[in-house]
């Protein structure tokens, strides 16, 4: 999507260290305009060390960050992102309206207050002091500050922690919603469901680097995974010595194989239980995509 | 894709404006920060000055000085440095420098909300010293005694700002008071200083609250000597300290 044109974010060989750990190992990345980023890894990867450096928080020791061409660091640049970090303690008894009024007084021309409010569904909290809002109010609140100066480029960091179903999928809409007026998204997340509801390309980290990246089909399709579920009474660590099986385990009662060779193990699977039932197979989630591409990098190293 | 990054200067001075608005108002309704940073000197200042110094005496006007100086401190260490480090404990610091505030809007914020809790104090202590006490300033002293209470608490938001970057949360007002109540009576803000062993009194230049002691004191008209080397002493605090922040924050964050 918009290949062509100039990244809104970017960057180029960012290496940084936090003394002996390597954060970020010569990372580059580019976010394109009006797309949807997700950027996937553990714990460590250098997820917030990226954000951080495309932010301005953090310098890069070496490499560069860029956001709409210029260093992120200048005010002006930044004049086009909303930001919605992890955690922002903000002041509790500031009523909602104020904050909003607040932030959106740092842009140049920010939504009307009660468009912003409307978007992230805050509208009705307005006069309510932040501290007296429930966590999922306040997730809400920081997402209509993240959109109240009509960026180009959303950081959205962990946006739905603490938030509950009927919430996280009303912030999917408004979040699909500023995507397809045009404002370009990078969204960490720790549920890989909400990388797959969302975003149309997918950047997994590991160790300061890019593991992998492309659509969510696209990386289900690289790792070539499917999950077979059935009802048996075969030993799962037995199944799991089966050549060309990844991985078998019980789930809930259930023996659920994990193979890059469905047919075949299919066959052998029918062959070894005739009383097996309940078949269910289907191609590997996100989540199995990403356990095995951390595998295949944990090996090569 | 719209590309104005520019922001005109009035809407430049407008979120200048918005950040003190929104800082002075959220320490307004916060009256676990408010009482106690007007009330100290106050109550101090009316169990000393009022109830055990006779009405218009010597003792009432020199103690208006001194509790003035303690407690335009206050606002400064406690209002800079204690929201600092909750701040930077709390992701708010980190939040809005991603976001495009300007820079230098959060440290004025902090710095005109302490000026104007500085202000409020003078006015109470004012307030009790012409009334109950019996002090007599003309309106030109009562200016003075404003003025210093407003510009003095700069040097103490630099070195509550700088106490802030030493150390993240709650555990702040803590080393703040360890701070503020051992360096006041150094300063002779409790006790004349000539009733201190005379090291103590050689000592007292080190602190700044001496130094603004001596302006204060000459504004209600009981101090001596030249005033610039205290207001000089003073500013080389201010840079000092600013610097030293500055430095620790582009640091640790």
């Amino acid at each position: 999507m918009n290949a062509s044109h100039p990244p809104v974010a970017e960057l180029v060989g960012v290496t940084h260290r936090y003394g002996t750990l390597t954060a970020l190992d010569a990372l580059d990345l580019a976010v394109r305009p009006g797309e949807l980023l997700a950027l996937l890894g553990p714990n460590g990867a250098g997820k917030s060390t990226s954000i951080g450096v495309l932010l301005g928080l953090v310098r890069p020791q070496s490499g560069r960050a860029r956001l709409f061409g210029a260093d992120p660091q200048h005010v002006a640049s930044r004049r086009r992102i909303g930001v919605m970090l992890q955690s922002a303690a903000l002041p509790a008894t500031l009523r909602v309206g104020e904050l909003l009024r607040l932030t959106a007084s740092y842009y140049p021309a920010p939504r009307p207050l009660a468009e912003s409010a409307a978007l992230a569904g805050v509208d009705d909290l307005l006069t309510r002091p932040y501290g007296k809002l429930s966590g999922g109010q306040q997730r809400r609140v920081q997402f209509a500050l993240a959109l109240c100066g009509r960026p180009d480029l959303l950081f959205l960091d962990e946006p739905t922690v603490g938030m509950d179903v009927e919430a996280r999928q009303a912030l999917w809409a408004a979040i699909r919603s500023l995507v397809g007026a045009g404002c370009a998204v990078v969204l960490t997340t720790h549920y890989l469901e909400e990388a797959e509801a969302l975003a149309q390309r997918v950047v997994m980290l590991g160790q300061g680097r890019v593991l992998a990246e492309g659509s969510v089909d696209a990386l289900r399709g690289r790792v070539g995974l499917t999950r077979i579920r059935c009802l048996s009474d075969l030993d799962a660590a037995a199944v799991a010595g089966w050549t060309q099986v990844a991985a078998a385990q019980r789930e809930e009662g259930r023996l659920v194989v994990t193979t890059t060779a469905t047919e075949a193990v299919l066959r052998r699977l029918l062959d070894a239980d005739a009383a097996l039932s309940e078949l269910e197979v289907r191609r590997a989630g996100l989540a199995d995509a990403f356990v095995e591409l951390s595998r295949q990098d944990r090996e090569a190293a | 894709m719209h590309a104005t990054t520019t922001m005109s200067p009035r809407r430049v001075a407008g979120a200048y404006l918005q950040e003190i608005r929104s800082e002075c108002l959220r320490y307004l309704r916060a009256p676990g920060f408010i009482l106690p940073v007007t009330l100290f000197s106050t109550v101090f200042y009316l169990m000393f000055g009022v109830l055990l110094s006779p009405p218009g005496s010597d003792a009432s006007r020199y103690l208006l000085a001194s509790y003035t100086t303690f407690g335009v401190i206050g606002p400064g260490l406690f209002g800079f440095g204690a929201s600092l480090a909750i701040e930077r404990e709390g992701g708010l610091l980190t939040l809005k420098r991603a976001l495009p505030m300007p820079p230098g809007a959060y440290l004025i914020g902090k710095m005109v909300m302490a000026m104007g809790m500085g202000m409020l104090v003078v006015v109470l202590l004012l307030v009790c010293g012409l009334t109950l006490g019996g002090v007599h300033l003309p309106p030109s002293r009562v200016l003075a005694m404003l003025a210093t209470g407003a510009l003095g608490v700069l040097p103490f938001c630099a070195l509550g700002m700088f106490v802030g970057t030493l150390l993240k949360g709650q555990g702040a007002p803590g080393l703040l008071n360890l701070v503020y109540l051992p360096m006041a009576f150094l300063s002779g803000l409790w006790l004349p200083l000539r009733l201190l062993p005379r090291p103590l009194q050689a000592m007292a230049p080190v602190w700044p609250s001496y130094h603004l002691n001596q302006l204060t004191l000459a504004a209600v008209g009981v101090g001596r000597g030249a005033l610039l080397p205290h207001v000089l002493a003073l500013a080389a605090f201010a840079a000092v300290f600013l610097a030293l922040a500055t430095r620790r924050l582009r640091r640790v964050g």
